[in-house]
């Protein structure tokens, strides 16, 4: 059975539709990268996943039940910015849904369990290469060590589905790189579904395992608003045609300068 | 030469503007003490250094004649309990009642606009009801504190706990943390820096209307020194008092913004 099902799913705020007629099943296990230009709705599309936002028509499934409308363990996310909590050490980042789990009523562990939460925590700090920064708290941590930790400390929560929010759209090039390839071997040693968003169409071509554009069919200079995005390409990544790149770029392009102008 | 704008004190130097002021007014004092001393050696209003040292000497370190207590130290532990006792209580209210209308929506439905309605009620205008109710007594005094700054520090704190960016809230539950988890350690943690903050900036108030109490009704107490004395216009022990007062101020606002650095590092770094 598919793990996410999007049934027929519109998103609308008032008059302004941001996303029509969505149809996808994505299965236990599947890597997702969602492209698109600015505004679109991606975030939007991440939110119901996530749970922060209702459909407005049709249907999100999780596991063939409408999906929990507020946040919970099943979903772990990374924002791009503000993922992580700024009064706590990069350990105790870590170590806090261990804590969460060891006692319902004060939220800490004590004596063995905590030595055993701990140990998990920083096995996880040095995977993501943060082994010597466990002390340090998150203002003193650079940008993408921050995301890093964010990524660290969702991921030992084990969440099923794992939404990524341009978690490293503020990096530099070389080191968004290296962060994707962690990402992608965090995904494959835990087997979790991941939905990732980047700003980045030609890095999100060959990431992960499948393609998701939303893009506006309908673009309307009057009214950009009366028409939302819809998935114009689900691709699987790897064997997509020559030349679809291109094509999808200047349809986002178009959208983008659509957006822009309507949006200043 | 730099612009005046780009122009900074070295650390010698910024202690010496600091101090500049204080030993200018000082100065103007002393000299206008003297003028009046040599017109009329009678005259009570600005009186010269020498009463001064009597003054402190008699009320700090000479038993008084009548109670045989030291009156400044008693006056100061007498004031310095009724505001501890009182900034205590009501930075406790603030705390559980703002973190609970921050947090909770539902509560803050229910409760925020009682204290929008109770914090524009003029705390010296119960003054007398107080006085009514709890008698004479120390309750009184610090119940008068407690009226006066409890409702900033709520509205002040359950802005703080709305401030908190949704994406930690989100983040909590994420990671499986209930309702009561997501207070006791993302909010809670977050809020104290920020009750340390809102409490020196109610002190100022704190101070006025333990004042106010005591001059009312009170048998010691700084502020009932100064307005006993001032039936004999006893300019020698207003202003050391005042200056005494002011110092116990500064000294308590100064140790907790230290507290605060010491203890919640992430807090005043990161800005
Ligand atoms: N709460 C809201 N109320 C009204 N409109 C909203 C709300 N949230 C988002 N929108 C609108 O929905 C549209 C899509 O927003 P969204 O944040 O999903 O875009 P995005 O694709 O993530 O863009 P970006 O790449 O810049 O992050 C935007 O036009 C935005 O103005
Ligand atoms: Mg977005």
């Amino acid at each position: 059975m598919a793990i996410i099902e999007l049934n027929n799913l519109w998103k609308e705020y008032g008059d302004q539709v941001v996303l029509e007629r969505l149809n996808a099943r994505v299965e236990e296990g599947e890597f997702i990268t969602v492209v698109g230009a600015s505004g679109c709705g991606k975030t939007t599309l991440l939110k119901m996943l996530l749970g922060t936002e209702r459909p407005s028509r049709g249907q999100l499934l999780l596991d063939g039940t409408p999906i929990p409308d507020e946040p919970d363990e099943t979903r772990g996310i990374v924002f791009q910015r503000y993922s992580v909590l700024p009064h706590l050490t990069a350990l105790q980042n870590a170590s806090l849904c261990g804590e969460l789990d060891a006692n319902r009523w004060l939220g800490r562990a004590f004596g063995a369990t905590r030595k055993a939460i701990r140990a998990r925590a920083v096995e996880m700090l040095e995977a993501v290469g943060l082994g010597a920064a466990l002390d340090k708290y998150p203002h003193e941590l650079s940008g993408g060590m921050q995301q890093r930790l964010a990524l660290a400390q969702a991921l030992i929560k084990k969440p099923r589905i794992l939404l990524l929010d341009e978690p490293f759209g503020a990096l530099d090039p070389g080191i968004r790189r290296d962060m994707h390839q962690l990402v992608l071997d965090l995904w494959r040693e835990q087997g979790l579904t991941v939905f990732m968003i980047t700003h980045d169409l030609a890095e999100g071509f060959y990431l992960g395992t499948r393609l998701w554009v939303l893009d506006k069919v309908r673009r309307d200079a009057q009214s950009p608003e009366s028409y939302g995005a819809r998935l114009t390409y689900d691709l699987p990544v790897g064997d997509s045609k020559k030349g679809t790149l291109q094509a999808i770029a200047r349809n986002v392009h178009d959208t983008s300068r659509l957006l822009q102008g309507a949006t200043p | 030469m730099k612009k005046l704008i780009n122009r900074q004190a070295g650390p010698v130097g910024r202690w010496a503007l600091g101090l500049l002021p204080f030993v200018i007014l000082v100065v103007l004092y002393l000299v206008a003490s003297d003028a009046r001393l040599a017109a009329n050696p009678n005259d009570k209003l600005l009186p010269d250094l020498a009463s001064f040292v009597d003054a402190i000497q008699r009320m700090a370190f000479e038993p008084s004649k009548r109670t045989g207590e030291y009156l400044l130290w008693q006056d100061t532990l007498a004031s310095l309990t009724r505001l501890a006792l009182g900034v205590a209580i009501s930075a406790a209210i603030g705390l559980v009642v703002g973190i609970a209308t921050g947090a909770l929506p539902l509560v803050r439905a229910g409760i925020a606009p009682l204290v929008t309605g109770l914090s524009l009620v003029p705390p010296l205008a119960v003054l007398p009801i107080l006085f009514i109710v709890f008698g004479l007594g120390e309750l009184a005094k610090v119940v008068l504190i407690v009226i006066g700054i409890t409702p900033f520090l709520i509205r002040d704190l359950q802005q703080r706990a709305e401030e908190i960016p949704a994406e930690q809230v989100i983040k909590m539950q994420t990671l499986g943390a209930n309702t009561w988890q997501i207070i006791l350690r993302l909010v809670w943690p977050q809020v104290m820096p920020r009750l340390i903050s809102a409490v020196r900036l109610s002190l100022g108030s704190a101070w006025l209307f333990l004042i106010a109490a005591e001059a009312i009704a009170a048998t010691d107490g700084l502020g009932y020194r100064i307005f006993l004395v001032r039936r004999y216009l006893a300019m020698d022990v207003i202003l050391p008092y005042v200056a005494w007062i002011t110092f116990l101020a500064f000294a308590i606002d100064f140790a907790l913004a230290r507290y605060s650095r010491w203890r919640y590092p992430w807090f005043h770094q990161a800005r």
